[in-house]
This record gives C-alpha cells, structure tokens and sequence, in this order.
C-alpha cells in the first residue's frame, strides 16, 4: 500500500530548465543499491555539489528561499534512461508533485507508479508559474487531485489524468494487485500463446 | 473486410489480456530481459509479496551495466557493484531465472546477446528495466523500456499495464552516400524532430534505405528511437530478418522454424492503415552526424557549425542550449572539424556488434591511433568477442594502439569503472552525451563507428569521407 494523495498545499521550487534527463536527476554511479529508500541525498548531485561535495550556492534545492514538495520544471522532464531511482529520488527527498508541459513517458509511469504525481500543465501556465515562484519564492499552490486543479492566487489550471492512475493514487492502490487479480485469464493465454 | 492495421496495432492487439473500460491494456509479454541494475528490487518486491516468477522460462537475465571490463575473471572490486551482481545471482537462482554471468559464452549486453541468442524474434512483445529495449525493434517485434515496479509486474503476472501509445512511420528512401552508416541516419532523424519529438508515439521505420540495411544496422537504428522520446521502433521483418534468426541458437529450428517464418510473413502495415503521423526523409540528405550538445538531439551534419542563438527554432530554449554549450566548452556558431580529442568509445548496445567492430578495423587495419588519444573498443557481448578474434579484427586494433576490453556496458553510462575524466572529450559510438554521461563533467560527441574510427587516427573531429576518398 502507498501513500494516498489527495490533495496538496505547498510552496514550490523553480528549475526552468528544459531536457532533464534522468542522468541529471540521478547519475549512473548512485544506481548501485539493491533498495528503493535513500536516492533523496544525491537528487541532481552534479548540479547540486561542487567537485569537494560542496552545495553550489545557487542551485535551487541549495537556496534557502525556495522549499515545498512541489518541483516546477522545464519541458520534456525526465528523458533518457528508463531508471525508476529518479522517480524515488525525486520523492525521497520529500516532492510530491512535479509540473512541467511535457513529461517522457516511461518517466511518467514510473512516477505515477510511486506515489508522485506528474502534472502537465500549458506552456504559458508553466512560465506564469516560474515568474511567480521567482518573484515570491513563499507563494503557496494548491493541487487538488480530485478536481484535477491547480490553482496559486488568482491563477488556475485543469490537468489531465487518466482515471485509473486517479483512482490509484487517490486510494495508494499499485498496478500489481491488478494484475495479479487476472492471474488465471493471464496463465491461459500464456498457454494457447505459445 | 476488417480495417486495415499497422503493423504495431496487429501485435500490440495480439498481446492483449484484458481490455476493460477505464484501466489501461493488460499486455502480455513473450520475452523479458533483466540486469543487475533495475531488478534487485522488483524480486525484493516479489519475496515481500511471496509470490513466485509467473513463467521463468520467458525471463532471460545478465550483468552488464555495473561489470568491468579488464579482469572479469577476478571477483569484481568496488564492493557495491560486486554486491549489485551477487544480488542479480541470488535472485535469478532463488527464483529459477537463467542468467548469462561474468564468464559465460552468452554473457553481454542485454539487448546484444537477445538477438544474438534468437531470443527475441518477430511479432513479440519484448520488455526490460532499460530503455534501449527499443533495440529489439529491429526483428519486428513490440520492444519498450520499462521501470523497476514494471519489472516487478512482469515477473509477477508476465504481464504490465500499458495505455496504446500513438503511432509514427518515419520512411527514409534513397541510397545513402559513402562513409554514412545507420547511426548516421538515426542522428540525422533524431537532430531534426528533437529529443522529444516521438514522446508517446511508437514508430516504425520504413523505406527502400531501411530495407536495403542488415539486421545489424537495423537494431542501430531502433536503439536510439528513445532518444527522440518514442517508446520503440520497429521495423516489419523480411528475409534479411529471417536469414539472421535461422540457426540461433533459442531460435525455432527446422521445420518449426519454417512454419514461423510463413507466420512472421504476415507481420506487415496493411495498404490503407493509417499512423497518427507520418515522416518522410531522403537518405541524400543524410552525411556523417555529429552532435555537439548535452542532448542527442543537438545533433548536426560533422560539417555544420554549431548553431548560434539565434538560429534557435523557439526563444525558451535559450538557457538550455546555453548552458549546454558551457557544458561542453563549445562556442555558439563554431565549427567542430578538426577540434582535438581525447577518448575514442567504441561500444555499448547502440553500436558494439561485429559488423561495427568490422567497420572500425576496415578503417584503421595497418593504421595507428592519434599519439595523444586513448581508445577503448568493448565488444557487445562474448560471442562478438569470440568472433572478432576468429577473424583477426583483436590483432588490427592492437596494432592500431586500441584497447581491447571484455564485454559491458563500459563507459556509456559512467557506472562502472570505465568513465572518462572531467572535461575530457569523448567520440562515442553510444547512445547519449548527456551531462556526465560518460563520468563526471565527462564531454560526449555521438557519431558513428566509422567516423569514430576516423578520429581515432587523426585524434580530431574528422568527416570520414575525407579519409575514405585518400584510400
């Protein structure tokens, strides 16, 4: 059973950056551990310290000023390897959404898989958003995964998703128990499937 | 008459369990591959669960992404790695798995050692916890990367939850030219759509020019599909398909392996069946590509110079590309010719078959390297590595000052001990030249085998052509 998600209120922080692959978002040498629990600590490493593992002073996740589980970020987040490590990092370290007006899809499917819900929302919506974070990094949004809102002050976005993914998320039901719920029509076909 | 289909419609509908309004598809899969990497904790999952694997006679496993490529027949050093494939043995032989390990005739890369082994043949629906699962596309076949909770669902069930993704024909018709191989041709596709121009479409690849490649240079091509954000790529089977599986060795033999073949026949797009969307390039167009930033699809003609601002297509992608290029300590609007090197990388499951080490050697036979760069040719799996001694190629490389290693993933991702220095620069016959891809601050341009060859010799950026019109 996972985490229910519903509804979130919370800060946010901005990384306009287009592209994010999943080797930003975990490199390769972190992939080593035979867990799921702990990817939080090197979330975006090479971008978040220095050679001597020193913070990089103006990286996001280093300034102060921004916090939240929200993460606002550039288009086509998540591209590259298929490595589910970065979809528990990004919720190891405590986000619980990630918006952005694009996402690649075997990352969307594996964030959906771990209780971390990625939100598609317009270009224009997602730079109204940035300015905003920028221009006061307190600014409070409020994801409603019922209504499928996204609303900060006066601001507000309907978001798609589909209504299986909604109902699993909302109940922290996984894909598995589905499936394993066909076992005997799927041991059948496996059959006549030669 | 039914309705016309394509050919990725007709296998995905023949893999279909359940159907049920409001849950997406339950797929049935014929062949799943797993590594050391991404399946340590879907069996973790399954002991939680206590639940048995579905049908081990559909899994295949191996090591490759985290082994070394020097010495594997010594337990590995780095205690971690060394954990990740004692973990992938204790789970495969707890739960009756068949793994391909270190010393294994069979052992290799994953997506080298399926084709290689007649494992994965036309019509399947083929998954693995690895993105360059698109490769197996090449055969025919419904090939796709997943995530661990997936590959925990298929161990379970032999089954993952998918919605139907959009399809795409990208056709490509003409002869190509002299020195341009297929990782030119899938650079140039990828260079013009971008990273993110196929995000949720499955494509097929079409054409006299794709027709006229061998299943070699097929699965190239259908191993970078990814890099463009598709899911997969395939490419509908025909007799050079038919004659690469006859005699593998899990490949139907005899006369079930003619029956198949009278099956596999009719895995075609049917005249009339329409795509979402439809490319069309001329293989003309296509010179030997090069890319020049932190993604693959900043990709140009290696005669091109860099793009400036701009020349940008949109105004958002000004920062990205930016500070791309401060990445790669590269100028906007420069040229990349003659720009010297340090590494040549001639390997991983984009370009490390025995055609591509052929192609290599061909260039390079009586030849040296470029005093100052090191190069480093990883065969994909055991059997290419058996087979590049039998026809003499281990001799022309060590003649030619390369290093030959064992197989692996080796310095394509920078997880193993294979990792090129920080702002160094690597040609690469890989996948990707994302920001430390290779190793920390590590700098990537993406090319072929055969001008990755070239610079290899000339120790700079080289058009192939130029070397190929000296001979």
């Amino acid at each position: 059973m996972k985490e229910k998600f519903n509804r979130l209120v919370s800060r946010a922080v901005p990384l306009p950056i287009e592209n994010i692959d999943t080797d930003q978002i975990i490199p390769a040498r972190f992939l080593k551990a035979t867990t799921r629990e702990g990817f939080g600590e090197n979330l975006f490493c090479d971008w978040r310290y220095d050679s001597d593992h020193q913070p990089i002073k103006n990286f996001v996740l280093n300034e102060k000023k921004y916090s939240g589980k929200i993460l606002i970020a550039g288009k086509n987040f998540g591209c590259g390897s298929s490595r589910e490590h970065a979809a528990w990092a990004i919720y190891d370290y405590g986000f619980r959404v990630v918006v952005s007006s694009f996402f690649a899809d075997i990352f969307k499917n594996n964030a959906l898989n771990n209780g971390l819900l990625p939100i598609v929302v317009s270009d224009h919506f997602l730079k109204q958003l940035i300015e905003i974070i920028s221009q006061n990094p307190e600014t409070e949004m409020t994801i409603d995964l019922e209504k499928q809102t996204f609303t900060t002050g006066s601001l507000e976005e309907k978001f798609e998703i589909n209504a299986y993914k909604k109902t699993c998320l909302m109940n922290g039901y996984d894909d598995i128990d589905y499936l394993l719920s066909l076992r005997k029509e799927i041991k059948e076909f496996d059959i006549t499937h030669a | 008459m039914s309705k016309p289909k394509t050919l990725f419609d007709k296998i995905w509908d023949a893999h279909i369990v359940k159907r049920a309004e409001g849950y997406p598809d339950a797929l049935f899969i014929d062949r799943h591959f797993i590594h050391e990497v991404t399946s340590p904790q879907a069996f973790e999952g399954l002991r939680k669960r206590g639940i048995p694997v579905f049908n081990t006679g559909r899994v295949t496993a191996t090591a490759d992404h985290n082994v070394p490529t020097k010495d594997q027949h010594l337990p590995i050093k780095e205690a971690l790695s060394r954990h990740q494939v004692d973990t992938l043995r204790k789970n495969c032989k707890e739960f009756g798995v068949d793994l391909y390990d270190l010393g294994h005739p069979f052992q290799g890369i994953v997506h080298i050692i399926g084709p290689e082994l007649g494992f994965t043949l036309p019509g399947m629906t083929i998954v693995c916890g690895d993105s360059h699962t698109s490769t197996h596309g090449a055969f025919g076949n419904i090939a796709f990367g997943i995530g661990t909770s997936e590959v925990e669902q298929v161990l379970a069930t032999q089954c993952v939850l998918q919605y139907k993704p959009k399809t795409m024909k990208i056709e490509i018709n003409g002869v190509l030219g002299k020195g341009v191989v297929s990782k030119d041709i899938i650079l140039y596709i990828i260079s013009k759509i971008s990273a993110s121009g196929a995000t949720g479409f499955f494509v097929e690849y079409a054409g006299d020019t794709i027709r006229n490649l061998s299943m070699e240079a097929r699965m190239t091509i259908c191993n970078m599909s990814i890099e463009m954000g598709a899911r997969g790529g395939l490419i509908a089977p025909d007799e050079t398909t038919f004659s690469y599986i006859k005699g593998k060795k899990f490949a139907p033999q005899g006369t079930a392996f003619e029956k198949k073949v009278t099956e596999w026949k009719a895995l075609h797009t049917d005249s009339g069946a329409e795509y979402d969307r439809i490319l069309t390039f001329d293989a003309a167009d296509i010179t030997p590509m090069i890319t020049y930033g932190t993604n693959p699809g900043m990709g140009m003609k290696i005669t091109d110079r860099i793009p400036t601002v701009a020349e940008l297509k949109e105004m958002s992608e000004q920062t990205s590309f930016k500070k791309s290029l401060e990445y790669m300590g590269l100028e906007a609007g420069s040229q990349l010719l003659n720009k010297s090197i340090d590494y040549v990388f001639i390997g991983s499951c984009t370009n490390a078959r025995i055609e591509d080490l052929r192609l290599v050697a061909s260039m390079v036979k009586g030849k040296k390297k470029a005093s100052q760069v090191e190069v480093w040719v990883i065969p994909g799996s055991k059997q290419v590595e058996l087979q590049a001694q039998q026809e003499g190629l281990d001799k022309i490389f060590e003649q030619a000052g390369f290093e030959l290693r064992s197989p692996g993933c080796s310095a394509c991702l920078g997880m193993n001990e294979d990792k090129v220095p920080p702002g160094k620069y690597c040609i690469s016959t890989s996948n990707r030249n994302f920001e430390g891809r290779q190793g920390l601050k590590s700098r990537t341009f993406l090319v072929s085998p055969l001008s990755a060859a070239a610079a290899a010799l000339t120790g700079k950026v080289t058009d192939v052509r130029t070397l190929l019109n000296v001979n």
